[in-house]
């Protein structure tokens, strides 16, 4: 096991691929002679050549769709959209192309593309380098979204994106690609669908992924050391298909749940997973689903006013202890 | 261009005309639904390109008016039919429909509905060409209006800046929907644009199929060369509606008259007269033949096809999850 950084991940990945199989190439803005804005395929230029690691305009919807119309030939390409809040511009090509182009094709082409990107609020951003929109990614028909809390999850899910054969949009977190962590030394394929119980625990799911797991932890932490509640926190790395049966099996041991997402509220992750438990577990609850989640306000640049804006852990103590009514 | 080829490509035409002529009829009779956008009165635009390449070996990409592209490629009439009757059989299967055609095996990479989506793919398809060390050549076709989209601009910009091999196609029928050209576009002639790109373009005579092969035929050879992308611009008129609903209020019937004078295939067909290489009669058997042809193959064979099946709805939507397993379980081998 080594412990190296979330960066650090994303780059073994993308270098042990790209050395196995000529045809995984990378493109984005500043990826390659300058090493890429999060480090995440630093030395890979140099390793690789131009035609393989490609420094592309500022053209996100322009180089998106020639990854794909290249993944319909075989083409493996890792495309790097440098935030989120420019992913905007290539959702055309991801959506009305890569995700669809199956299906209109009766199974003919397939996209194998991977679109990694960096959200989340980082510091004092502003509106327009903060935004979270997994919310948007995750109900395309056709697109696999998954979104890493870890340097193992960073570099097992990329290993297995790359290899799949469908379209997969990787979520990524502007505070998180400097976070240390284990990652096996052998080659690891981390599953697309699922999700993990991060730690165990009897009397509430705190239901998380990317960033908010770490909020769950840390509550859940807080919440048995102070207030002797046991939380359970699930890992949701895969966003797209979300996993019914293993929301399933928390909730209908614990028979409480708070979602936490750095996402605004209206339409997203917890209303999802609340939809999902309404569907499977319904009658197993012992108190209504309740969402940790930020303001439905763009993001202030603000420091006060963009820390009130992303919830964090204590919010998620908040939720369960007003939920156990010790609030 | 040889005298057998230009009377197999007037044969080809005929077909490509008469095919839409009878998708018009199935529409009205209620057995194709959704959009269809017909291409009658651009013939010469698909053939005389593809006469210069090599339909099957390159790929080709278009937008939503794409049948006759399908069928120049080495579609099956029958298959890309049956796909506008929404029929099992059809080359997507029927999940496809008119505007989303697609032959892979003949390399036709498909008709998409976005006005200005296909020039990125196409230039992906190019850059794979590219890494695959392959000899074809990627070819898009779309009209005028798609050249105001920003997909445009960007796609030119990478496909100079990294030679990749992609012929543009701008078949400049004058209008998007009801909106001409002049009021829509501060440039009425497409080719000009791309210079800024130092992209090699030409424009030309689009109703004349042979004057489009030789322009094409330059065009084709610089790009399979690897000389890098080329900017192709043809002069055309669609005689029909942009799409069915269009009762094309918005140009003059006289206009229409006019370029009918100088239809392709009429063009064509009066040339090869002339020169002594078919009669009338021969041409008059060649529309009977394929109308025969269409109504006793392409459309029976439409009708007869099943409806896909409602339990196989979500099929196509991801890959068969078997080969995937893997991936999405995390036990690779
Ligand atoms: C992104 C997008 N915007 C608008 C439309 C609606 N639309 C469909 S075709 C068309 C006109 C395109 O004209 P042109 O590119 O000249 O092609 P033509 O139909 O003349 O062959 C428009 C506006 C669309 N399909 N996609
Ligand atoms: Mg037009």
């Amino acid at each position: 096991m080594a412990n190296i950084m979330y960066w650090e991940a994303i780059q073994r990945a993308h270098d042990e691929e790209m050395a196995r199989d000529p045809l995984v190439i990378c493109m984005g803005e500043d990826i390659g002679v300058a090493g890429g804005t999060y480090k995440a395929t630093k030395g890979l230029y140099e390793k690789y050549g131009p035609l393989r690691v490609m420094d592309t305009p500022i053209s996100e919807g322009g180089f998106t769709g020639l990854a794909v119309g290249a993944s319909f030939l075989g083409v493996r390409p890792i495309v790097e959209i440098m935030s989120v809040n420019f992913a905007w511009l290539a959702m055309d090509q991801m959506f009305n192309s890569a995700a669809k182009v199956r299906y209109m094709s009766g199974g003919q082409l397939t996209a194998p593309c991977v679109f990694r990107s960096a959200g989340g609020a980082a510091h004092q951003l502003g509106a327009q380098h903060s935004a979270r929109m997994e919310k948007v990614f995750m109900g395309i028909a056709g697109l696999r979204v998954v979104t890493p809390s870890n340097p193992k999850q960073a570099y097992g899910l990329l290993k297995s994106a790359i290899r799949c054969d469908d379209p997969v949009f990787i979520n990524e977190h502007e505070l998180m690609y400097n976070m240390k962590g284990e990652v096996p030394d052998g080659e690891y394929f981390h599953p697309l669908e699922g999700s993990e119980v991060t730690r165990a625990g009897t009397d509430v799911t705190l239901f998380g992924y990317n960033i908010s797991v770490h909020w769950c932890l840390k509550a859940a932490e807080i919440l048995d050391k102070q207030y002797g509640i046991s939380a359970e926190v699930v890992d949701l790395y895969s966003l797209a298909p979300l996993d019914r049966a293993g929301i399933k099996a928390s909730v209908s041991k614990t028979h409480r749940a708070v979602v936490a997402e750095e996402d605004e509220a209206p339409v997203g992750v917890g209303s999802e997973v609340i939809a999902i438990i309404n569907e499977e577990c319904f009658f197993e609850l012992d108190a209504a689903p309740v969402r940790v989640h930020s303001a439905l306000v763009p993001q202030p640049y603000n420091h006060t006013l963009e820390k009130a804006t992303i919830p964090d852990h204590e919010d998620v103590v908040k939720a369960v202890l007003k939920m156990f009514g010790k609030a | 261009m040889k005298i057998e080829d230009k009377k197999r490509v007037l044969r080809e035409m005929v077909l490509h005309r008469r095919f839409e002529e009878r998708c018009y009829q199935a529409y009205i009779e209620r057995k194709i639904g959704g959009f269809l956008h017909l291409y009658p009165g651009q013939e010469a635009c698909c053939n005389g390109v593809m006469e210069a390449a090599r339909p099957g070996h390159d790929y080709v990409i278009t937008g939503y008016r794409d049948h006759v592209h399908a069928i120049k490629c080495g579609a099956d009439p029958k298959e890309v039919m049956a796909e506008l009757y929404g029929k099992e059989t059809g080359s997507s299967k029927g999940r496809g429909g008119s505007m989303h055609i697609f032959d892979a095996g003949k390399r036709f990479m498909g008709g998409y509905a976005l006005v200005g989506g296909p020039f990125p793919l196409a230039a992906g398809i190019a850059k794979a060409i590219q890494l695959k060390g392959g000899d074809e050549i990627a070819i898009c076709f779309l009209g005028d209006a798609a050249n105001n989209q920003g997909t445009f601009h960007e796609t030119m910009n990478m496909a100079a800046l990294w030679k990749l091999p992609v012929l543009f196609v701008c078949e400049n029928n004058l209008y998007g929907i009801g909106t001409s050209i002049e009021r829509s576009t501060a440039v009425i002639h497409q080719h000009k644009r791309v210079a800024a790109y130092n992209i090699p373009a030409d424009e030309c005579d689009g109703q004349d199929v042979e004057i489009v092969y030789q322009h094409a035929r330059k065009a084709v050879d610089h790009v399979r060369a690897g000389n890098g992308p080329y900017f192709l611009e043809l002069m055309t008129y669609r005689y029909r509606g942009h799409s069915m609903s269009d009762s094309r209020g918005y140009r003059s019937r006289e206009e229409e008259e006019l370029w009918k004078q100088r239809d392709p295939i009429f063009i064509l067909r009066d040339r090869l007269i002339a020169e002594g290489a078919m009669t009338m009669a021969d041409y008059e058997a060649i529309e009977k033949e394929t109308d025969a042809y269409i109504e006793n193959e392409v459309i029976k064979f439409s009708e007869e096809s099943p409806e896909p099946r409602v339990e196989d709805l979500e099929k196509y939507v991801l890959a068969d999850r078997e080969t995937q397993l893997p991936w999405l379980t995390g036990k690779a081998a």
